[in-house]
């Protein structure tokens, strides 16, 4: 069995992940970064077609105060401040940062170019034309990764448990798919960077990353979870008709730049019977917009796919070639004229603002593991700014890996062969059946099924207690799946392993929001439609003896001495 | 209406195509068609692939009809198609071939 030692070891090479390899080895130490597929080329990050929310002042004055302002009114009253606040304090240095490594930001007569978004009041979202901030992004950090020096980057690996002894980080298992056999790391310290849970839902906008591994890693592990019942559904995905080569979620930088008019079935606008207002400027939040859509579906009133229109026909073509130039040749390839039809959208999972527990230093509490990217849960509250995501990824990625750094520095923690004992004997068993189940893609795909019909973008408590009992059900399935024979490149094998996590992070949506019994942002009762204050709160979910449990919490609210020096001060300096 | 994909399965230089018959929906990808074969016929058919259909991962690569293709945007059509790994690199399985930077594998 391969073993391997390092300082920090970091799971998931996305936006997050790489950021904080590269600021883990800026400290002095050694990291091993892992990747379930290629490193740099998965994750979500890498998928971002839009934009990147920091308060520069590039485009009109601006300041990172106001940006804290705009999220914490956006999350609906339950973001963690803390975390808020690092995310929009440091968003300008690292944008900045990521532009003298290489990212080309969208420029204009000396500037960085900055568009509006919704929920925003200054035009403060950066991005890369065209449609390209994601992959952009993504190569500035596998470079500076590569180029860090104490980085050693490892594909196709896949962290299965993270290994704690006396209540510290030891290490973790791993799989390797390229042989089928498990790896075992002694680390000092342990990032979780392997993104959110959107892959639970039939409708996704995810990568085949996003099956929530790092949820089940720090449950496992015995951190806690936090706010799991906030989903995002993005609300204007791409639906029909059928478009390849794109990210569904295109839309929207078409919006920020050119508006576009959001239709019913009737060809009718519809926003504003839902007290939000559109008028094909594209200001309702996503939360609003969802639910205005889905209900105007459910009320007969949808697209013939099950949608809603969205229609740029009012805009001449050198209108949409100026704002998207080539990408309007990839659409007339998919035979989609914009100057002629309107599309069809729909919402869809796209980013979870629920995720793991941590502190301003971005530690759980395991002493040792750390969470970055979106794979951490409370700034975004309710309901994430659009822009705020790759913020993240940029800015909890340098900080945890600088805190991680931190922490690797002291006493090594020690590693004991006994640690892979029980992920050895559950794959040994797992290899030794045949025959007698059905192969994990498939459950995996019923789960979707069952999530997206009953835990999705409206719940009511049957449909929720209905969604947990099929939950169960299909957990009491994974000892007796069946998996194809050999053991190289064996995805049946981590199906397997991502399917445990896909259920971990289902049962942890499910059991939280059966609990909220309110609907406040990306989360809707229809059978408590009203957001009640005494639900002011987080909900804070750990694995205690094999069985999900939640708790309230009180919100994080900032320091008094914080918002003092906020609102009355000059600009402070980012914490 | 269904389509048919001859796909190649093998590792180590052995192999053959086997047939598989797709239902076919206007505008669908080859991936697509791989992941419905994974999914409702035979799990065991190794493909790579991350980001699903944005075209921005870039690591589902595939000969198609002879073609170097991403399999996310080459589309299937009723007539059907020809995938195998990709020329020129060792083939770990089935459509599964060696595009890792060799730095990045756990063995060097």
């Amino acid at each position: 069995m391969t073993h391997l030692t390092t300082d920090v070891l970091v799971v998931g090479a996305g936006g997050a992940g790489m950021y904080a390899a590269v600021a883990a080895a800026r400290e002095g130490r050694s990291v091993l970064l892992l990747d379930k597929g290629l490193v740099g080329r998965g994750g979500a990050t890498i998928m971002a077609q839009m934009t990147v929310a920091a308060a520069i002042g590039h485009e009109e004055p601006d300041d990172w105060t106001l940006h804290l302002e705009d999220t914490l009114e956006a999350g609906r009253g339950i973001c963690d401040e803390p975390l808020s606040r690092m995310l929009c304090a440091r968003a300008p240095e690292r944008i900045l940062e990521m532009e003298r490594w290489g990212t080309r930001w969208a420029r204009e007569g000396g500037h960085i170019k900055q568009v509006t978004a919704p929920g925003h009041r200054r035009r403060r979202c950066c991005y890369v034309d065209f449609l390209s901030t994601g992959p952009a992004v993504a190569a500035t950090l596998r470079h500076q990764v590569a180029t860090a020096g104490r980085v050693r980057r490892v594909s196709n690996v896949a962290a299965i448990e993270v290994c704690v002894a006396d209540g510290r980080v030891r290490g973790a298992i791993a799989l390797d798919l390229s042989t089928g056999s498990l790896v075992t790391i002694a680390a000092r310290a342990v990032v979780l960077a392997a993104g959110g849970l959107t892959k639970i839902f039939r409708r996704n906008s995810a990568s085949t990353n996003m099956g929530g591994e790092a949820y089940w890693l720090a449950l496992q592990a015995g951190a806690e979870l936090v706010d799991m019942e906030f989903v995002q559904f993005f609300p204007i995905a791409h639906l029909a008709p059928r478009l390849v080569g794109m990210d569904p979620i295109m839309w929207d930088p078409f919006r920020y730049k050119l508006g576009g008019r959001l239709l019913n079935g009737r060809f009718e606008e519809f926003i504003h019977r839902y007290g939000g207002e559109d008028e094909g400027r594209y200001t309702a939040p996503r939360d609003l917009a969802s639910y205005a859509i889905l209900k105007e579906v459910e009320a007969g009133r949808g697209s013939p796919h099950g949608g809603v229109y969205l229609d740029f026909r009012h805009l001449p073509e050198a209108t949409l070639r100026a704002a998207f130039g080539p990408v309007i040749d990839r659409l007339l390839a998919n035979g989609i004229d914009l100057t002629r039809m309107p599309v069809e959208v729909a919402p869809t999972a796209h980013y979870h603002m629920g995720g793991i527990a941590v502190d301003e230093r971005l530690e759980t509490r395991v002493a040792g593991l750390f969470a970055a990217g979106e794979a951490v849960g409370g700034p975004g509250g309710a309901n994430r700014l659009s822009g705020n995501a790759i913020s993240e990824a940029l800015v909890f990625g340098e900080r945890a890996g600088t805190f991680a750094a931190e922490a690797a520095g002291g006493a090594d923690p020690g590693w004991s062969p006994t640690y892979v004992d029980r992920a050895r004997a559950e794959l040994a068993d797992l290899r030794a059946r045949e025959g007698r189940g059905r192969a994990p893609g498939v459950v995996q795909a019923e789960l979707q099924d069952v999530m997206w019909e009953h835990a999705g973008p409206f719940r009511t408590r049957d449909g929720l207690e209905r969604a947990l009992a099929r939950v169960h059900a299909l957990g009491h399935e994974l000892p007796d799946l069946t998996m194809a024979a050999g053991d190289v490149f064996n995805l049946d094998v981590q199906e397997w392993y991502e399917l445990r996590a896909m259920l971990a992070s289902a049962e942890a949506v499910v059991v939280s929001a059966l609990q909220r019994t309110e609907s406040r942002g990306a989360h809707q009762r229809l059978d408590a439609p009203q957001m009640s204050p005494a639900h002011e709160k987080n909900q804070r979910v750990s694995l205690t003896g094999g069985a999900m449990t939640s708790r309230w919490a009180s919100v994080v609210h900032e320091s008094l001495s914080a918002r003092g020096a906020r609102l009355h001060g000059p600009p402070s300096k980012p914490v | 209406m269904s389509a048919e994909l001859r796909v190649w399965r093998g590792s180590g230089g052995e192999g053959r195509f086997a047939r598989y018959e797709v239902p076919f929906e206007e505008g669908m990808s080859v991936l697509d068609a791989l992941r419905w074969i994974r999914t409702h016929v035979d799990s065991s058919l190794a493909i790579r692939y991350s980001c699903v259909n944005a075209n921005a991962c870039h690591t589902c690569m595939a000969l198609v009809d002879g073609r170097v293709e991403y399999t996310c945007t080459a589309r299937l059509t009723p007539a059907g198609v020809t995938v195998g790994p990709l020329p020129k690199r060792p083939v770990i399985r089935d459509l599964v071939t060696d595009t890792m930077p060799a730095e990045e594998k756990l063995g060097g």
